[in-house]
C-alpha cells in the first residue's frame, strides 16, 4: 500500500467523526425545528405546560430542566463529601499502596454497573427506606434519584480530582511540612489550593455525566410533567422524559422530545467542553 | 575554658531504608550555636539524609527508620511531637518552591497560617518586614507583596522561602543544597546572606560545593558511606585533613 | 499553653485522617450492596433453560404465577440479540475507531485532527438517550421499523469515540523510536503502522475495546428507540430484537414477568464487570 493511499484511508476513518456530530446536529435541529416554530424557541424553555390532550396540546420543557437541574446539583452536593475523600485517600494519604489500589477497583467498578441495574437497585433497595424514612409517600422522587446518580458520579469525581491530588508537587508538601504543618494542615493549606482548579473540573465533568443519566433517573424521578415543588416531590429530567415518552410519541409531541434532547445536548456540550477547557489548564499549570 | 552547650547533637544516630542498608552509621558530632556547619561528602553518602532527620522529615516515610538520639537544647527530638520540633528546626530544600497559590506576603506567613495561629495586622507586617529585609529581599518586592511568589526569580525564590522559615523564628536552619538550582550571582547573594544570618540563627548546610563550604562554613562534616569520616574547624579540615578519604575527597580523586 | 495547643491540632489532624478513611470506604458499601442484592435475588433463577429459552408472554407468565410454579423460559432471545448488535458494532467501530485513532496519533498538530479530537470529546460525552434519538431518525423512520440494524448503529456511535481515544493514547505513548526505526529499515508509513506500531499498540487497544464493549453492553435508552425489543429468538438485523438490558427494563414494567429480573440482572452484571477486571488486568500486565 503507497503512503497516499494509507494516508486517505486515514483520513477518511477521521472523517466519520464529524461527520457523525454533523449528523447529529442537523437532525436535532431539523426533526425539533416544528416544535420550537410552533411554540417559539424562549416561550418552549420557558413554559411549564406539558399536555397531549387532543387539540388543546401544549409543551414546554420548564418542568424537565428543572428537573435535570434539581437531581444534578442534589447528586454533586450528596457526591462531594465520600468523593473527595476517595480522592484523598487515593491520591494522598494511601498514595501508591495496596489499599489504594483496591479502593481504586472499587470505583471502577462502580463506573462499569450499567445505569439500569442502579435504577432497579434503587427502586428495590433505596426506595422503600426513603418510604420507611418518611420522607415521601411514593418513594420515588428528585432525591431518590439524585441519591443513586450521586454514588455513580462519584467513580467519575474522584478518579480525576485523584490524579489532580497525586500531581501537587512533593516540594511544596514537604515545605509546608517543614514549618510544622499536620497531615491535615498541608491537606488544607497545600494541597486543596494548588489542585484547586483540577479537582473543580472534575466535578464540571462529573455534572456533564449526570446532567444526561437516563434510566437510572427514569426509573426513580417518578415521572411527572410539573414543576417539582420540593426535593422529595416527583418530577422528569430532559433524559427520563425523553426515555419515557419517546416510543408513544408522534408529531408535536415528538418534536417537542427532540427539542428537549437539543437543549440536553448543547446544556452536555457546553459543561463539558468547560470542564475539558479548564482539565487542559489546570494541567499546563 | 567551659565548653559551649551545642544547640543540635547527633548521638550515635542511625538512618536506615531498609532493614539491610543504613544511609546514615552512627553519626556523632555536636553542633555549636551561632555557626555556619557545612555537611560535605559525595553523591548518596547520607548528607542529605542526615540534615532530614534533624527536621524528621523521615516521619513523613513510614518505611525510614532512625536510630540513635538527636538532641535539640539537650532534649531528643526524635521522641518529640514532629510539628513543635519543625517549629524550631527550620528547613529550606534543594529546590525554591514557594507555595504557588499564595502571594509572597503570604508565602512569608505560611507557617504560621498553616499552623493556625492567627496573627494582628501590625504583627503580620511586621513579620514580613523583619523577614524579607533579615533575606535582603524587602527592597526587591516591598511594592509587589501582593504578587504570587512564584513571579520571582529563581533566588528570590529561594530567598523568599529562607524568609518563610525564619519568620517561624527556628533555633537552627537546616539548608539542603540552598543553591544548587540557582546561577552563581544569586549564588553569591544567598551565601552572603548566609554570613549574616548566623547571627541569629544556626545553620546547618548540605553542599556539594567545596568552595562554598570553604567560604561560608567555621566547621566543615565530611560524610562517606554514612559514615562521619571527620568533623572539624573548617581552615583546618581543608589545609590539612585528618583522613585519607577527606583528603581524597578534597583533591578531587572521588566523586 | 503550646503543648495544648498541639494536642488539639493532633486531635484534628487524627479526625481528618480518620473521616478520609471512614467516608472512602463507605463508597464500597454501594459496590457490595448492589453486587449482594443481585446476587442474592439472581441466583435462584440462573439455570440452562434460562439461557436457552426466551422470554415468556405475559400470559404464560400469569399462568405460571396462579399456578405457584416458577416463571418458564429465560432470556436466549436478549443474549443473542445483544450478541447480534454487539457483533456488527464491534465489526465496524473496532476498524474505523482504529483507523482514526491512529490518524490522530500521526497529525496532532494539524488543524482538523484538532477539530476531530474535540468532536470525539464531545460524541463522548453525548447522553446516550440523545444517541438512541439520532438512530431512530437517522435509520428507524427511513428503514420504517426498528431493527436491529438501528441497534447496532446505536451502539456502533456510543463505542467509536471509545475506541478512538484508547488507539490514540496508545500509540502517543509508543516510544518515536519505534516508527523511525521501522521507517529507517524501509518501510512506508503504512507498512510501519500496520507491522510495527499497531501489533506495538495492540494490548492497549485490545484492552479499549474490551472496556468500550462492557460500557455499551449495558446500555439500554439507546436500544429503547432502536431495537425496541422482542420476545422471540430472531436470527435478522433487519427486524425488531431483543437485548438483555432491554428485557430487564421489560421485566421491571411488567408486574408479570417481575421474577425474571435478578436473574437478567445478575448475568447482565457478572458479565460487565468480569469483563471490566479482564480489562484491568490486561492493561496492568501490558503495562509493565
Amino acid at each position: 500500500m503507497n503512503d497516499k493511499l494509507y494516508r486517505g484511508f486515514l483520513f477518511i476513518a477521521a472523517l466519520v467523526v464529524p461527520v457523525v456530530c454533523g449528523g447529529v446536529v442537523y437532525a436535532l435541529v431539523t426533526d425539533a425545528y416544528d416544535a420550537f416554530e410552533y411554540f417559539g424557541f424562549f416561550r418552549f424553555l420557558t413554559s411549564s405546560e406539558w399536555s397531549y390532550t387532543d387539540g388543546a396540546e401544549q409543551y414546554g420543557a420548564l418542568p424537565f430542566i428543572t428537573g435535570t437541574l434539581m437531581t444534578t446539583l442534589l447528586a454533586l452536593v450528596f457526591c462531594i463529601p465520600f468523593s473527595l475523600p476517595v480522592a484523598l485517600f487515593v491520591g494522598e494519604y494511601f498514595r501508591d499502596t495496596q489499599v489504594a489500589a483496591v479502593l481504586g477497583t472499587v470505583t471502577d467498578l462502580l463506573a462499569g454497573i450499567p445505569s439500569i441495574i442502579y435504577g432497579l437497585w434503587g427502586f428495590y433497595t433505596l426506595r422503600p427506606v426513603i418510604m420507611a424514612l418518611d420522607i415521601s409517600e411514593q418513594g420515588s422522587g428528585i432525591l431518590t434519584a439524585s441519591l443513586v446518580l450521586a454514588i455513580m458520579i462519584i467513580p467519575y469525581a474522584s478518579s480525576l480530582s485523584a490524579e489532580f491530588i497525586k500531581m501537587v508537587p512533593n516540594d511544596l508538601k514537604e515545605g509546608a511540612y517543614s514549618l510544622g504543618a499536620t497531615h491535615a494542615e498541608v491537606v488544607r493549606g497545600v494541597v486543596f489550593p494548588v489542585a484547586g482548579s483540577g479537582i473543580f473540573s472534575s466535578y464540571v465533568l462529573a455534572i456533564g455525566r449526570a446532567l444526561g443519566e437516563t434510566m437510572t433517573v427514569t426509573m426513580l424521578i417518578g415521572n411527572t410533567n410539573n414543576i417539582p415543588e420540593s426535593i422529595t416531590s416527583t418530577g422528569n429530567s430532559m433524559a427520563s422524559v425523553i426515555a419515557n415518552q419517546f416510543g408513544e410519541a408522534s408529531d408535536l409531541r415528538l418534536s417537542s422530545l427532540i427539542a428537549i434532547g437539543l437543549v440536553l445536548f448543547l446544556i452536555t456540550a457546553l459543561i463539558n467542553m468547560v470542564g475539558k477547557i479548564m482539565i487542559k489548564r489546570a494541567r499546563i499549570s | 575554658m567551659e565548653p559551649v552547650k551545642p544547640i543540635l547533637e547527633f548521638k550515635k544516630t542511625c538512618v536506615s531504608y531498609t532493614r539491610q542498608t543504613m544511609a546514615v552509621k552512627y553519626v556523632s558530632a555536636a553542633i555549636e550555636r551561632n555557626t555556619i556547619t557545612a555537611i560535605m561528602g559525595p553523591s548518596g553518602c547520607g548528607k542529605s539524609t542526615l540534615l532530614r532527620a534533624a527536621n524528621l522529615m523521615h516521619n513523613l516515610y513510614p518505611n525510614i527508620r532512625v536510630d540513635g538520639e538527636i538532641l535539640l537544647n539537650g532534649e531528643n527530638i526524635l521522641a518529640m511531637q514532629p510539628i513543635d520540633v519543625r517549629r524550631k528546626v527550620g528547613m529550606v530544600f534543594q529546590r525554591p518552591a514557594p507555595f504557588p497559590t499564595m502571594s509572597i506576603y503570604d508565602n512569608v506567613l505560611s507557617g504560621f497560617t498553616l499552623n493556625g495561629i492567627s496573627l494582628s495586622k501590625s504583627e503580620r507586617d511586621a513579620t514580613v518586614e523583619r523577614c524579607l529585609r533579615s533575606v535582603a529581599l524587602w527592597d526587591e518586592v516591598k511594592d509587589v507583596l501582593n504578587k504570587k511568589g512564584t513571579f520571582l526569580s529563581g533566588g528570590q525564590q529561594q530567598r523568599l522561602c529562607i524568609a518563610r522559615a525564619l519568620a517561624m523564628k527556628p533555633d537552627v536552619l537546616l539548608m539542603d543544597e540552598p543553591t544548587s538550582a540557582l546561577d552563581p550571582i544569586a549564588t553569591a547573594h544567598i551565601e552572603e546572606l548566609m554570613q549574616e544570618l548566623q547571627k541569629e540563627v544556626t545553620i546547618l548546610i548540605v553542599t556539594h560545593n567545596m568552595g562554598q563550604a570553604m567560604r561560608i562554613s567555621s566547621k566543615s562534616m565530611f560524610m562517606y558511606l554514612g559514615e562521619l569520616v571527620e568533623y572539624g574547624d573548617t581552615a583546618t579540615m581543608f589545609s590539612n585533613p585528618s583522613d585519607e578519604r577527606t583528603k581524597a575527597y578534597l583533591t578531587g580523586k572521588m566523586g | 499553653m503550646t503543648t495544648l495547643n498541639t494536642r488539639n491540632r493532633l486531635l484534628k489532624d487524627r479526625l481528618m485522617t480518620w473521616a478520609v478513611c471512614l467516608l472512602a470506604a463507605l463508597t464500597a458499601v454501594p459496590l457490595l450492596a448492589i453486587l449482594g442484592e443481585v446476587l442474592l435475588r439472581g441466583y435462584d433463577q440462573l439455570s440452562w433453560s434460562f439461557f436457552t429459552e426466551p422470554t415468556p408472554t405475559a400470559y404464560r407468565a400469569m399462568k405460571a404465577i396462579e399456578a405457584g410454579e416458577p416463571i418458564p423460559g429465560g432470556i436466549a432471545n436478549g443474549i443473542i440479540g445483544t450478541m447480534i448488535m454487539l457483533g456488527m458494532a464491534v465489526l465496524f467501530a473496532v476498524p474505523t475507531g482504529i483507523l482514526c485513532g491512529a490518524f490522530l496519533a500521526e497529525n496532532q498538530k494539524n488543524r482538523f485532527a484538532q477539530t476531530v479530537s474535540y468532536l470525539t470529546d464531545l460524541l463522548q460525552g453525548t447522553p446516550s438517550v440523545i444517541i438512541g434519538i439520532i438512530t431512530y431518525i437517522w435509520v428507524v423512520v427511513p428503514m420504517k421499523g426498528y431493527s436491529a440494524i438501528a441497534g447496532s448503529v446505536a451502539l456502533f456511535i456510543m463505542m467509536l469515540p471509545l475506541i478512538i481515544r484508547s488507539t490514540e493514547e496508545t500509540l502517543k505513548i509508543l516510544p518515536a523510536s519505534l516508527k523511525e526505526a521501522g521507517l529507517a529499515l524501509g518501510g512506508n508509513n503504512a507498512r510501519v503502522m500496520l507491522r510495527v506500531q499497531l501489533p506495538a499498540a495492540f494490548g492497549g487497544i485490545f484492552t479499549g475495546v474490551l472496556l468500550a464493549i462492557s460500557r455499551v453492553i449495558g446500555e439500554t435508552a439507546p436500544l429503547m428507540f432502536t431495537a425496541l425489543g422482542c420476545s422471540l429468538i430472531r436470527w435478522s438485523v433487519d427486524k425488531p430484537i431483543s437485548a438483555v438490558p432491554l428485557l430487564i427494563w421489560e421485566f421491571f414494567n411488567d408486574p408479570n414477568l417481575q421474577e425474571l429480573i435478578w436473574g437478567a440482572s445478575l448475568f447482565l452484571l457478572l458479565f460487565v464487570l468480569t469483563l471490566n477486571l479482564i480489562a484491568k488486568y490486561l492493561a496492568k500486565k501490558w503495562n509493565q
